[in-house]
């Protein structure tokens, strides 16, 4: 066995690289410029000093994950980005939530870590080295049979970490606990890293040998985009209803991913090339997106005290800053052009499109089953956003904390505006952005695409269009419309909100977040399994003095997967306790059979 | 240029005729139900009365309420411009409208307008699906020629068009009646000239829709493309007449029969019949 390490290829920096190199640096900087606001006030300076430290240490350790070039070194990288991202998630761990939700997190992670390390060693055992290259090489000429094993083992490591249905269980209970910023990295940029790993070693290092690869992800996209969204319109907690939407934001990437896997695997490089574009686009459009939106979040905690929306509202003339960049990341989550989101969902469609012509029948009517999956999603974020900008921002303020928020220092704006920027940076550049993607993707599927056109974006002969133009189309239209408007107006006076007649409304008579999502909440009620508690509050017999209501949904994922197995675990070890009775002579009986044992398996092998 | 010049001529023809829409509509309605009915140009007497008036601005709304009229107007104009270019993007120009109208809904603080909002996105993540799946369905169809994918296509757009264009049995335009207003509720707040504005925005847009449906499914060298476009209003004025208000959580019954539709149409795309 030769050194493990070759000093050569420990790095690697092909354009793959590169790219996440920049989507990492994206959302760090501005999340730094935001997080002196963010502590000030709040911590000693030591504290902030050390979460500082410890923060950086973070981004420095995804920095290096993107770009080593070996995989054991991959390895203890990926150990040190979730040891320092677990040190983060506790930075208030004067709470009690925030160990717990740590302690979810650092176990689930575990899991999926334990799948890679296997994977890595079953692949060292063929190659005899964890140079990548190497790897590559040893894997093309491995059994199929192996090869599927590998594949599912990367699949279950890095789908942890990215936060895959049904292991998703971790990010709803960690990005909440963590500050804003470090909510913003880590649902923003380091779940990301772990579909960097799926494309660098299923992609480049494994090789896609059968369809039912790219078919599984596929489906495993599907699931976790609607599981995700589903449970996102559920929650009236800002940030939990932004953990879901990143496991569905990971679902539309992996769309882009698993069908360019499966083009891959039916020879369809140009496809593959454009399917790819696609969810690395959206990649980098929801670490913008969902970076901003995750320090919009913060801002309104440091603003008004909460993030329950039930309890906000007006927040738009409280927080004018925050509101204007929260609209924009909710469009841009909503795929609303001409921002980023819709480019890159547009892609994926186009992908799906452009596809089904070429691919057998029966997969082609899995890829109506994908568009109507994605369809169905965009229209669910969009429903949600306007709940959670509505509610949050809109009409009346709902509580004492909501009617006295102030607006977040100039560090905390400055960070949000530079996200915002790129949102809108990334949906205005479209063409230029998806020329520099498709030089990101040619080396991966062998494929040389580009936009010579800048009103045209996909390879359709029919589908010209460019976010640019259609920016100018709205903004003419808008600019006309006002321009009528300004002719034809009379007098514009400041009035009530009908009433019905009756006393002037207050913020009681307001919608509210479990009413808006109440039709979602009857209609996926299979699903959800919603169930409600009522208590009536008693000031004498007769009379009821108030009436507490409160709707749950079931997590079905938690109920009966993770805590029907917790059970059975504490079930076995209640068995298991048998053995040790505390007899000593039963022990050292226990420790004779052990060493026969042993003694008869060297004996045999 | 030329081409600008004409689109935007195209443009300004569709404005102008998409309250006449509404009005025939109306009228055969009216007729179905042995009414005399208002005159079909009454649309038109109603927006001019409108941008003539006052306008009242809630107390509590922010820029979002100000703003909305005439980003709704701009996406519903734009639609219209690129039913000849790509239809996806369409889907996602009008959900831009759509975002900002059931904003709007929520920013007055009335609990109709939430109740508006919160029914409107509930439809429309239904009708989305379909729709895409329709367009999906026409691109496996190339060709002039007509076939069985066309017919499911067109029935399954129907549908999502009566979601679309707040028609019966998904909304009811002429009510205003909390249980069962869903675009009217969102509407609630707005007077004058702004309210003049969304109303001329839902007729382009059911205009638009219109002209999809005629472009999807009629064969236009055996009839010609006007022809088309009023059979379909007199089919959607019958529909109106002969069917009553669906619950709202039958509505995605119906959508989901609609992205069912559209599903065979696929099918049958595929299968080349």
């Amino acid at each position: 066995m030769n050194l493990l390490i070759n000093l050569k290829s420990l790095v690697v920096l092909d354009p793959l690289a590169l790219f996440f190199l920049i989507v990492i640096s994206l959302v760090s900087l501005p999340s730094l410029i935001y997080s002196i606001g963010y502590f000030k006030n709040k911590f000693t300076l030591t504290k902030f000093l050390s979460t500082q430290l410890v923060t950086l240490a973070f981004i420095v350790s995804m920095l290096l994950l993107v770009i080593v070039g070996n995989a054991l070194a991959f390895l203890i990288v990926w150990e040190l980005m979730t040891l320092l991202s677990y040190l983060l998630v506790l930075t208030d761990s004067e709470k009690e939530a925030a160990v717990g939700a740590a302690s979810i997190y650092i176990i689930m992670t575990h899991i999926g870590t334990a799948f890679l390390t296997a994977a890595f060693f079953l692949i060292f055992r063929h190659s005899g080295s964890f140079d990548l290259a190497a790897m590559a090489a040893a894997c093309q000429t491995m059994s199929p049979l192996l090869r599927n094993w590998l594949f599912i083992f990367f699949l279950i490591g890095f789908g942890t970490k990215a936060g895959i249905v049904p292991l998703h269980i971790w990010l709803p209970y960690a990005h909440p606990q963590a500050p804003s910023h470090i909510s913003a990295l880590m649902s923003g940029v380091m779940i990301k890293t772990a579909l960097y790993g799926l494309i660098r070693f299923v992609f480049l290092v494994l090789g896609i040998s059968s369809l039912w690869w790219g078919i599984t992800v596929l489906t495993l996209a599907i699931i976790s985009c609607l599981v995700g969204v589903i449970y996102a319109l559920m929650e009236h907690d800002l940030k939990k209803l932004l953990a879901y939407h990143s496991v569905e934001n990971i679902g539309i990437i992996l769309l882009g991913l698993g069908l360019s896997m499966v083009f891959t695997r039916l020879n369809l490089n140009n496809l593959a090339a454009l399917a790819m574009i696609a969810g690395l686009y959206h990649l980098i459009n929801h670490a913008a997106f969902k970076g901003l939106l995750f320090l919009c979040a913060g801002s309104v905690q440091k603003g008004s005290g909460t993030l329950d929306m039930e309890k906000l509202g007006g927040l738009i003339k409280k927080m004018p800053w925050t509101a204007a960049f929260f609209l924009v990341g909710a469009m841009g989550i909503s795929a609303l052009p001409p921002l980023n989101g819709f480019v890159s969902e547009w892609l994926t469609l186009q992908a799906f499109f452009s596809g089904a012509l070429k691919v057998p029948g029966m997969l082609a009517l899995g890829f109506a089953v994908g568009i109507a999956a994605l369809a169905l999603t965009s229209g669910l974020a969009a429903a949600c956003f306007v709940k959670a900008f509505g509610i949050t921002f809109l009409a009346l303020p709902r509580s004492q904390n909501a009617e006295q928020a102030k607006e977040s220092p100039a560090s905390m704006l400055l960070g949000m505006f530079l996200l915002a920027l790129s949102v809108v940076g990334l949906g205005l550049l479209a063409p230029t952005i998806f020329n520099l993607l498709a030089t990101v993707t040619a080396p991966i599927c062998q494929a040389s695409l580009q936009t010579s056109n800048i009103f045209s974006l996909g390879l359709q002969p029919n589908s010209t269009i460019s976010p640019l133009f259609i920016a100018i189309l709205l903004g003419s239209g808008f600019l006309a419309a006002i321009a009528a408007y300004g002719l034809l107006q009379g007098k514009t006076r400041l009035g009530r909100t009908w009433d019905c007649g009756y006393y002037q409304i207050g913020s009681r008579n307001e919608y509210t977040a479990t009413a808006f999502s109440k039709p979602f909440r009857i209609s996926f009620s299979l699903f959800l399994l919603p169930f409600r508690k009522t208590e009536k509050v008693k000031d004498s017999f007769y009379h009821v003095k108030s009436f507490v209501y409160e709707t749950y949904t079931t997590k079905i994922f938690k109920k009966y997967l993770y805590d029907a197995g917790l059970g059975l675990l504490l079930h076995s070890a209640k068995r298991f306790k048998r053995v040790q009775a505390g007899s000593i002579h039963l022990y050292i009986s226990y420790i004779l059979a052990t060493l026969v044992l042993l003694i008869l398996l060297v004996k045999i092998l | 240029m030329m081409v600008i010049t004409n689109q935007i001529l195209w443009l300004a023809l569709a404005i102008i005729l998409a309250p006449l829409a509404s009005g025939l509509i109306t009228k055969v309605k009216n007729n179905l139900r042995l009414r005399q009915g208002q005159g079909i140009l009454q649309p038109y007497r109603n927006l001019w009365k409108l941008f003539g008036k006052e306008e009242i601005v809630p107390a509590n709304a922010s820029w979002i309420f100000r703003v909305t009229p005439f980003v709704v107007f701009a996406t519903s104009v734009a639609a219209v411009f690129f039913l000849s270019g790509d239809l996806l993007a369409i889907i996602f120009i009008l959900a831009l409208g759509r975002f900002f109208l059931a904003l709007a809904a929520l920013d007055a603080g009335s609990a109709f307008g939430g109740m508006g909002s919160s029914r409107e996105m509930f439809i429309s993540s239904f009708a989305e699906p379909a729709a895409c799946l329709v367009i999906f369905a026409v691109y496996l169809t190339p060709g002039a020629t007509w076939s069985l994918a066309h017919l499911l296509a067109g029935l399954a757009l129907l549908i999502v068009i009566l979601a679309e264009t707040s028609r019966l049995p998904v909304d009811n335009q002429e009510t205003h009646l909390e249980l069962t207003m869903v675009h009217e509720a969102m509407l609630l707040d707005y007077s004058g000239p702004a309210l003049a504005l969304l109303e001329l925005s839902a007729q382009i847009k059911q205009l638009f829709w219109l002209c999809l449906l005629v472009g999807t499914i009629c064969p236009p060298v055996l009839l010609p493309y006007g022809f088309c476009l009023l059979g379909l209003i007199i089919v959607i004025a019958f529909i109106e007449v002969g069917i009553a208000k669906y619950r709202l959580f039958k509505v995605p019954d119906l959508l989901v029969f609609s992205v069912i539709l559209a599903l065979l149409a696929i099918v049958s795309a595929l299968l080349g019949v």
